[in-house]
């Protein structure tokens, strides 16, 4: 019992250590940098976001990775016909899920924004942006004229490139001014870095295996 | 310093208690067609609303800054294309509608997230900064003061006079200012882990702001048992690393290449309690290196682990982790790996286990169990903005998973998932969650986004089951516009969660076959001054009849004691609460009590394991009862 009492008055002492005057009501308060003093905020420029607000770079950025991701989706379309290797199916068809996946949150944060938001063929139309990592025309014919072993190098050697082309486009956009500013984009950079990241792993392993089988 | 001292705080509530009847209970909560969950009517304020053992007694908007005017229930997520494990993937998919277009309106940017606590506060976390309500009495909560330093998530801990935050986003910027910024590598940008002065609830003070490479997903304070000078801090990056020209020492990318790269590690920060102005990053350990070859990437590589498996992240970073000080361990959600950690020494953690799930996607977190002999993780399929509750979602994927702790390692038991489906149109994975302190059992409290709030008992780690649910219908019917319960934390008798669109919720658990009204009430006399869901300690529940009560029903339940006894035990619990300490007639009623403990105790001998340990748990309840009468 005497235990008791004894925690009983700590949580008395705790109850001292902070103080929340009442009577003027809640007031919006926005703290300064470390060492300054906090002041009070009226509600509308508390919820004034106008400066992070979607940028120039963001929307680039967006429909650049659509064409970007819609192409890795023609090289996975590839596989059925010119591999053997089961492996290689499954890793199209988990490449394919991913990129699709993302395809969908680029288009809708574009409607969302009011921006053009280009559909997974608009890259084969003349004048779209060849993106980081994109295959030019002729590789792309190099990948889809291949069969067999030579295909699935080939497939992975590209498909390893294009999905660093994705990262490289990340870095970029955050070495643009005001870019990625708004909360959805930025985590969208964070979960396409990992995802290709650890895609390209294992494509670099199986590349490998690959190159140890048919040395 | 900590302000105040013992962390768990024991206070004797009056146990005014009912004699209830206890039966065995069929399986309920199980899935079912029937389960009022499926199909409630979408809304932002008036979305129907299930619930099942649990009651809501308050809910609250969230304030005035802290929302889009023009778009107060935030923005929509795209609809759902993907994947539905078991189907063919090279089956085309009919094409999902396209959602109506709508103003982007401020979506994750106020999204409210975690939630600490402090006596009789509670701190929501927020992307644009935090809010505090003054829970004094739980049916009313008061708003104390919202405080405007947007960065994201905005995780928050709570020790003594000193609030934690995280910040990941390149938008947080030291001064707490909403205008963002706009250069690519600017002194202005803040992204880590600030500190406030919460000695003055309506003026928080900023203190300090410790910058790391990544920014700070999420934190963890730890202690170190007999050091009261020092708190730590395990801050998670799980963002992109930032250039040197910003933050010194800063460099990524793969450990190969650049040895010196900032993925691969938490941030372990030092903060000296009597200058915590001063804190600073100590270290920043490579808990994920082959203790063989020493490369830093030692663990989950990324990728899937055979046919019909999960894709799992590479492990380069830990999403969240949760320490037990006391036993000197931490559970960390690490991507593609949940691991296990010595952390005696705070500043140097050792890994001492780690394993992998063909079903997870994503390690999120961790919850230990009371005395930490299990920990529970949690797979944040989909990344928490994605529906993965759906009748096709797999009932192992986006779940949890629970382990116990054997030797110092981990060994898997089962899983438990939301056991209702929802709607395409909800964001449902598993999220944070923490223990409810009822004795003798393993059950928690967890927090499902737009799945709800789920209470489930998982003492048995192969064969957790539903105790309670609260549930609204999705926000919107057509569209999916994240929101739902992010975190969902018992604290000091109540329940209380935070909705990333719709604001706080406070609920308190009612009695069923499945929970008692004396086990509810033991777990409500335990009392803590602060509480933060990743810093957990071992509780110590006081002598009241109440506890005691609580093993008699549990025993009730499993046939594990004989009725005799229950007669006997009872009427004893009765007549304590009937005397006072030291008065006429105390002394007797104490021995009587001790008298069945020693009863309880013999009747243990023969009995099977499980019994045996909540008979013995019951015969030290009796005991402590009747010490409380000396």
């Amino acid at each position: 019992m005497h235990r008791i009492v004894a925690l009983l008055m700590v949580v008395v002492a705790a109850a001292s250590c902070r103080s929340a005057a009442g009577g003027s009501g809640p007031a919006i308060v926005q703290p300064g940098a470390p060492g300054e003093p906090a002041r009070v905020i009226a509600a509308d420029r508390a919820a004034d976001l106008s400066g992070v607000t979607h940028s120039a770079a963001d929307v680039r950025f967006m429909q650049g990775m659509i064409h970007h991701h819609a192409q890795a989706l023609d090289m996975v379309g590839l596989l059925d016909t010119r591999t053997a290797s089961e492996a290689m199916r499954a890793l199209g068809r988990r490449i394919e899920l991913s990129q699709r996946d993302e395809i969908a949150f680029m288009r809708q944060w574009l409607q969302a924004r009011g921006e053009d938001a280009p559909d997974e063929h608009a890259h084969h139309l003349p004048g779209a942006p060849l993106m980081p990592g994109m295959l030019s025309p002729q590789e792309m014919d190099r990948l889809a004229a291949a069969t067999g072993v030579e295909f699935d190098r080939l497939f992975l050697d590209f498909m390893i490139g294009h999905h660093d082309g994705a990262i490289a486009m990340v870095d970029d956009l955050l070495a643009s001014p005001g870019a990625a500013q708004e909360s959805e984009i930025f985590a969208f950079t964070s979960d396409v870095v990992a995802d290709q990241r650890a895609e390209m792993e294992r494509m670099a392993a199986m590349l490998a295996m690959l190159e140890e089988l048919h040395k | 310093m900590r302000c105040c001292g013992a962390r768990w705080v024991l206070v004797a509530l009056a146990a005014a208690t009912l004699v209830l009847m206890v039966r065995l209970g069929a399986q309920e909560g199980r899935p079912t067609a029937e389960d009022p969950r499926v199909s409630l009517k979408a809304g932002f304020r008036d979305a129907g609303v299930a619930a099942r053992n649990l009651e809501l007694v308050a809910t609250l908007p969230k304030p005035e800054g802290f929302f889009d005017p023009s778009a107060p229930a935030g923005s929509v997520v795209p609809p759902e294309r993907l994947p539905r494990p078991g189907a063919d993937p090279n089956e085309p998919e009919p094409a999902p509608p396209v959602p109506q277009p709508q103003p982007a309106g401020g979506g994750l940017n106020f999204g409210n997230s975690d939630l600490a606590f402090g006596d009789q506060y509670v701190f929501v976390g927020n992307f644009h900064g935090f809010t505090i309500y003054d829970v004094e009495n739980p049916r009313r909560p008061r708003l104390v003061a919202s405080v405007v330093c947007p960065g994201g998530q905005g995780d928050v801990s709570v020790s003594g006079n000193l609030l934690f935050m995280s910040v990941e986003q390149t938008r947080g910027r030291v001064d707490c200012g909403t205008q963002g910024v706009r250069g690519p590598v600017s002194a202005e940008r803040f992204r880590g882990v600030r500190i406030f002065d919460i000695r003055d609830l309506n003026r928080p003070r900023q203190i300090a702001a410790v910058q790391t490479c990544r920014g700070s997903h999420t934190h963890t304070l730890v202690t170190k048992p007999g050091d009261t000078e020092n708190l730590y801090v395990y801050a998670s990056g799980t963002a992109a690393v930032r250039s040197e020209k910003e933050l010194e020492g800063c460099s990524g990318g793969d450990p190969r290449q650049n040895p010196d790269t900032a993925l691969f590690s938490i941030d372990v920060i030092q903060v000296p309690l009597a200058s915590p102005q001063t804190a600073t990053i100590v270290n920043r350990p490579r808990i994920f290196a082959d203790p063989a070859t020493g490369n830093i990437a030692g663990l989950w590589r990324g990728g899937g682990h055979g046919p019909g498996t999960q894709s799992s992240r590479a492990t380069t970073q830990c999403h969240d982790i949760t320490v037990f000080p006391e036993i000197g361990l931490a559970a960390g959600a690490c991507a593609g790996n949940g691991i296990l950690l010595d952390i005696s020494d705070p500043a140097n953690p050792v890994r001492l286990d780690q394993v992998v799930d063909p079903g997870f996607a994503y390690w999120h977190s961790a919850t230990f169990n009371q005395d930490g002999t299990k920990v529970l993780f949690t797979d944040e399929w989909g990344g928490g903005t994605r529906p993965r509750c759906r009748a096709t979602d797999p009932p192992t994927w986006g779940a949890n998973a629970i382990f116990e702790i054997i030797d110092r390692r981990l060994r898997l038991g089962g899983y438990y998932k939301l056991p209702a489906v929802q709607t395409a149109q909800e964001n449902c994975v598993a999220h944070n969650g923490s223990i409810i302190p009822v004795p003798g059992r393993d059950i928690m409290v967890q927090g499902w986004y737009q799945g709800g709030i789920s209470v489930f008992d998982f003492t048995d780690p192969t064969a957790p089951f539903e105790i309670a649910y609260f549930d609204r219908g999705p926000i919107d019917p057509t569209n999916l516009i994240t929101g739902g319960h992010w975190s969902v934390y018992w604290y000091n008798g109540h329940i209380y969660g935070t909705e990333i669109a719709r604001g706080v919720d406070v609920l308190r658990l009612t009695p069923s076959e499945h929970l008692s009204q004396h086990e509810i009430d033991a777990a409500m006399q335990v009392r803590t001054a602060d509480f933060n869901a990743q810093q957990q300690s071992k509780v110590v529940w006081p002598g009241t009849s109440a506890v005691a009560r609580a093993y008699v029903d549990q025993l009730v339940r499993t046939n594990g004691i004989q009725e005799d006894r229950v007669r006997a035990i009872r009427p004893a619990l009765d007549r304590a609460d009937r005397v006072r300490a030291r008065e006429r007639g105390a002394a007797a009623v104490a021995a009587g009590l001790q008298a069945l403990a020693k009863q309880v105790t013999a009747d243990a001998e023969p009995a099977p394991l499980r019994e045996a340990t909540r008979l013995w748990s019951l015969a030290a309840a009796l005991e402590n009862r009747a010490a409380s009468l000396r």
